[in-house]
């Protein structure tokens, strides 16, 4: 009896410790990822890792950032964005033109636009509709309204817009600050506050948290606000930065912000999400985007199916650490 | 005829067509009747691009969650080109050109599972970036390329016989057949039962991995064949060509009433969510409104003809 016990014991506790690994390389792989995509940078151009280096590479991933973190919001209420590239681009056409001339206006404006995507997720819940859809036809609509606020590439971002987003902090540059800032407060709140674990719930369980008394529409309504609250942050560091606004500047954000959720270690089903892998995976997708093919030499025409093979070659290091049998 | 009419309602393609009738009356009676018979030809010649591709995305949606194909767009592209480039502007080479389009659209659909298989990533993110290399490979082969389609390939993509196109009439004996594929051969009701539940159809001894292999083939296969169609009515590929199918593909499966869930799925109604879209777009487009409003109007009434048709209740 004393040694059968252990000898059935032992494997229990040697697959427990073998799942605690397999979780804990899933959740350094986006970290990984980020590492080899620097490491062949610095191999490729060792300049590039300076402060001044790490300033221009990285800053158009704040808006990248921001944008994955919308993404993620809707993903862990089991749902996806196909507008919030094109939302992206018309809360930048209106900071560019309503926030700089006429500021309550503006920001009456961005406010509403959360209230939309509330009032999205309020019709994708009581209606029981597909989100790809919905969104999908969101997408137009934001994409139709940019066109009108700015038919033509213009207007000018605001002082206080331009003024931060060039914010020269001593030692760490900027875009490394803000993205620690962002996966900061995404983590925290999501992952780390009761209702956060509610919101979580209603993409894992939307049964239970219904049974424990929980409101799934309210769940759901503030998933999308969430969504629609870094969205409006994503375009506002995103004109930030530009300076000025086009109605189709957003437009790569949809499928970028996606990738760096996936890319982040979440998942499209289970409420299984990652906060600080999708900023990771946003970083990685933006230095992998540009930078880095630029150094590479790769000529125009291969670009984008560079972009392609690395998005491909990122997700397949997945395969070296998740379980076997997992179906998708 | 009360109870018949109430089980043509709860049909849930019922809703597309339905749409683009209202669409259509709305068109007539804003152009007090002037060009009705000519806006139905011009929507069928254009919905058939539509119906080609959406029955390739639908049977690759029936698939279950997260199965989508969104490398169709630079398939159509990259097929239409090769299709041009092998007719060679010849009418006796417009079948191996076909050919050739289908091929080219195959292969890409294979390769789309053979990366979701291999590397076990969401198709969602293979599609996605399969369609970027395959975009690159088509700028570096289609540059320059300002190849006519053969006279007689461009003639009969075309023609029509009172008023209706005969590339519209085939398509819907293609749909026919697509129906029928899907609900009454064994192929389809694996598509089917795998979009239901794919661990219970993997029991049931459904052989999963070959019929998704099959579905992401065959809706490469019909992107390619569309591309070379594309190129033949537009006369001449062109890389942008496909573009514009990326969300239609998967617009007119859902609003024809196809599950996003899988497992459910409506051939009849892709041709009313083809005509309701293209039948939408004409009609903004004779107000001759701005590319803002119509993209806005396109995207409400999208969202009002899902909100009106309403999700699926069963599966949930």
């Amino acid at each position: 009896m004393t040694i059968t016990m252990p000898a059935a014991g032992e494997p229990a506790v040697r697959t427990m410790a073998k799942l605690k690994t397999q979780r804990l390389l899933r959740a350094l792989l986006p970290t990984l990822s980020l590492a080899l995509v620097l490491i062949a940078i610095a191999a490729l151009n060792p300049r590039a890792i300076s402060y001044f280096g790490f300033t221009l590479m990285l800053n158009l991933a704040i808006p990248i950032a921001l944008a994955t973190i919308a993404q993620m919001f809707v993903i862990a209420g089991n749902d996806l964005d196909l507008s919030i590239g094109p939302f992206v681009g018309f809360v930048g056409c209106v900071t560019a033109t309503w926030l700089r001339d006429t500021p309550l206006v503006g920001i009456l404006m961005l406010l509403g636009c959360i209230g939309v995507y509330a009032a999205v997720g309020a019709l994708i819940y009581l209606r029981n509709l597909p989100s790809i859809v919905v969104t999908l036809g969101m997408s137009f609509v934001w994409q139709g309204l940019a066109i009108l606020l700015l038919p033509k590439p213009g207007g000018r971002a605001p002082d206080w817009l331009l003024a931060t987003m060039g914010t020269k902090p001593p030692l760490v540059p900027f875009p490394i600050l803000a993205a620690l800032l962002i996966a900061a407060v995404a983590y925290f709140g999501l992952m780390r506050t009761s209702y956060g674990a509610i919101l979580r719930g209603s993409g894992g369980n939307s049964v239970a948290i219904a049974r424990a008394g929980w409101s799934l529409l309210k769940a759901k309504m503030a998933l999308f606000a969430l969504t629609g609250l870094f969205g409006v942050l994503s375009g506002l560091a995103l004109i930030g930065i530009t300076t000025s606004a086009d109605a189709n500047i957003g437009n790569g954000y949809t499928l970028l912000s996606i990738a760096g959720v996936i890319l982040g270690g979440g998942e499209f089903v289970g409420g299984r999400v990652s906060p600080v892998g999708a900023v990771i995976g946003a970083l990685t997708l933006a230095l992998a985007a540009s930078p880095l093919l630029t150094f590479m030499h790769i000529p125009p025409d291969w670009q984008v199916a560079a972009n392609g093979a690395i998005l491909i070659v990122v997700l397949a290091a997945r395969l070296l650490v998740s379980p076997k049998g997992a179906e998708r | 005829m009360t109870a018949a009419v109430s089980k043509l309602l709860v049909k849930p393609w019922i809703w597309s067509y339905f749409g683009a009738l209202l669409v259509w009356l709305a068109a007539i009676f804003l152009t007090r009747g002037y060009g009705a018979g000519g806006m139905v030809t011009a929507a069928l010649s254009l919905a058939v691009f539509m119906v080609v591709v959406g029955v390739g995305q639908m049977f690759v949606i029936s698939l279950g969650p997260g199965n989508v194909d969104l490398s169709l767009p630079a398939n159509i592209g990259l097929a239409s080109a090769v299709a041009m480039k092998v007719m060679a502007g010849d009418d006796g080479l417009v079948a191996i050109g076909l050919l050739a389009a289908l091929f080219c659209g195959l292969a890409i659909g294979t390769v789309n599972y053979l990366l979701i298989w291999a590397l076990r990533i969401p198709p969602i993110i293979a599609t996605l970036s399969a369609s970027f290399i395959i975009q690159s490979i088509d700028i570096g082969f289609g540059r320059g390329l300002q190849i006519k389609p053969p006279p007689g390939f461009a003639d009969f993509t075309n023609i029509q016989i009172l008023g209706i196109p005969v590339l519209a009439i085939l398509t819907v004996l293609f749909t026919a057949g697509a129906g029928v594929a899907l609900q009454r051969t064994a192929y389809g009701r694996s598509v089917l039962a795998i979009g239901q539940n794919m661990r219970a159809a993997r029991l049931a001894g459904i052989r999963v991995g070959l019929v998704r292999l099959a579905t992401y083939a065959l809706s490469g296969a019909l992107g390619g064949l569309d591309g070379a169609l594309l190129a033949g009515y537009f006369r001449g590929a062109n890389v942008d060509i496909g573009n514009e199918y990326l969300l239609t593909s998967i617009a007119v499966v859902v609003i024809g009433g196809t599950s996003v869930a899988g497992g459910k799925s409506n051939v009849p109604g892709i041709w009313g969510a083809a005509l309701f879209l293209v039948l939408l777009l004409t009609m903004l487009n004779t107000f001759g409104v701005s590319a803002g409003v119509r993209l806005l109007l396109t995207g409400l009434i999208i969202v009002g003809v899902i909100t009106a048709a309403g999700g699926d209740k069963a599966l949930d």
